[in-house]
């Protein structure tokens, strides 16, 4: 590999900021360079504490980002301040494939501070509320010497929860008037909060909307059990909260980001979450996970590449021809393309 | 893959008319381009920072406020400082021709005034970034 990428990282090791933000580039874009940085950045990672925001578009999340971040930088008693990156996700168009990236726009307080690094990444085609490189971007930031990673997700709807096997801690973002009490127990994003937050809580409805998820909240908990067949079905339920949470109850907290002082309970909540993951072992747990999640997807995609490079393009065609007739379906033509006794 | 050009817009200096800077954006955006949107009221060095971390292909600065002497050249000084000098620099709004003309001897790549086609704006940023001359030059 090419000297210059080497530098670079050596550079960005040293705290060089636009070292760290041409790394970010190669990797962005999956070079060999960048493929390279990440193999040699690998063994400093492992020590940052990765926030995720999620929520749906237009709850605050961008502004809330700027304000804990700002409270990271300027803590009220004596601990030090901490170093802050921000990853803010934001869509790519279908269509023409460029994006708008528009969350620095609420996180002005931020500018200037060399304490701070906050980069734009546009998603790109990937679902799931991240980019392809978000989890790999965490990763640069976390050798580089951040001691937060902040990612805020795309906003998100129901179903996009990619979030909760990158972060440690996962803030989901309401605001007053998303839904109902039905909204609230369905499946999906508000199952990976670790906290719940209700943004603009100045406005009408606040105090609704958050007890409306503490009730949410409280179905899945025992103790609250019902009386006969439903008995047992809550009871499974509770279990499986129990084992995923592991001893940590969601707290809902209301906050205010546009307002000083509005998102202090909150960034308690967030310390209260890293001290539970440190005490109870749960840090380790979703290391692991996401370890091992890396690991499949990156076999997955190499043995795509192997397979890419050894099946004859003439067959393929042909094959796509034949599924396009609809004579095959799309696992009869995999048996062909793919045959049990393919080397890979 | 195709690498994305990466451009960030944004709005020095005081005036709070940005709808220049937003029909821009969204053109660069349907060329298929990632646009940093800023926002308003930016300071050169705040332009500056976050064309660093944002590793940006090109920069667009959208002046209204008849500041643009003064707050060009900064931030082309800033852009300088952090070593992006080689990072060319789009200028729109309200600009005297012989403003223009100065702007484009201090290292401006191209000045673009009220009735500029957008298309033009997407070509010449495409040819910079490809590394050939701006425009004017």
């Amino acid at each position: 590999m090419s000297s210059a990428i080497n530098n670079q990282v050596k550079l960005l090791l040293n705290g060089d900021r636009a070292a760290l933000a041409r790394v970010l580039t190669e990797v962005e874009n999956d070079t060999p360079a960048g493929r390279h940085a990440l193999d040699v950045l690998f063994a400093h990672t492992g020590r940052a504490h990765v926030l995720g925001v999620t929520g749906a578009p237009g709850t605050g999340k961008s502004s809330l980002v700027n304000q804990l971040a700002y409270l990271y930088r300027h803590p009220s008693g004596a601990e030090p301040a901490q170093r802050v990156a921000i990853i803010a996700v934001d869509p790519s168009s279908p269509f023409s494939g460029g994006a708008i990236l528009g969350d620095r726009i609420r996180m002005r307080d931020l500018a200037g501070d060399p304490g701070v690094f906050i980069r734009s990444m546009a998603s790109r085609g990937a679902m799931g509320g991240l980019a392809h490189k978000t989890l790999e971007f965490a990763q640069v930031f976390d050798a580089a010497g951040f001691d937060v990673v902040i990612v805020e997700t795309v906003g998100a709807g129901q179903a996009e929860v990619e979030i909760a096997s990158l972060a440690h801690t996962v803030l989901v973002v309401e605001t007053p008037g998303l839904g109902d009490d039905i909204q609230a127990i369905k499946a999906g994003i508000l199952e990976i909060a670790d906290i719940l937050v209700v943004n603009k809580a100045d406005l009408p409805g606040a105090e609704k909307a958050v007890h409306a998820l503490r009730a949410m909240l409280e179905l899945a908990r025992p103790g609250c059990m019902y009386a006969g067949e439903h008995a047992l079905e809550s009871a499974a339920m509770a279990s499986a909260v129990e084992a995923r949470q592991n001893g940590w109850s969601v707290p809902v907290v209301p906050a205010i980001a546009v307002q000083p002082g509005g998102t202090e309970q909150l960034f308690q909540e967030v310390q209260k979450h890293l001290d539970y993951l440190r005490v109870s072992g749960e840090w380790q747990l979703r290391e692991q996970d996401r370890l091992q999640r890396m690991l499949f997807e990156t076999v997955r995609d190499t043995l795509e590449a192997r397979w890419r490079v050894i099946v004859p393009e003439q067959k393929l065609q042909q094959v796509l021809e034949d599924v396009k007739r609809r004579h095959l379906s799309i696992s009869e033509a995999v048996q062909i393309l793919l045959p049990k006794e393919t080397k890979l | 893959m195709e690498r994305k050009i990466r451009v960030i817009i944004a709005k020095p200096g005081l005036d709070g008319h940005d709808r220049g800077a937003k029909v821009v954006a969204r053109a660069l955006r349907d060329a298929g381009m990632e646009v940093i949107y800023t926002g308003l009221r930016q300071t050169a060095e705040m332009i500056a920072d976050a064309a660093l971390q944002e590793d940006v292909d090109a920069v667009g600065l959208s002046i209204l406020s008849g500041a643009h002497m003064s707050l060009v050249p900064r931030v082309l000084e800033m852009l300088r400082q952090n070593g992006q000098g080689n990072v060319p620099v789009f200028v729109g709004g309200i600009i005297p021709e012989a403003d223009a003309k100065k702007l484009l001897e201090v290292g401006v790549c191209a000045v673009y005034g009220p009735g500029a086609p957008t298309s033009k704006t997407i070509e010449d940023i495409r040819q910079a970034v490809e590394g050939k001359a701006c425009p004017a030059q």
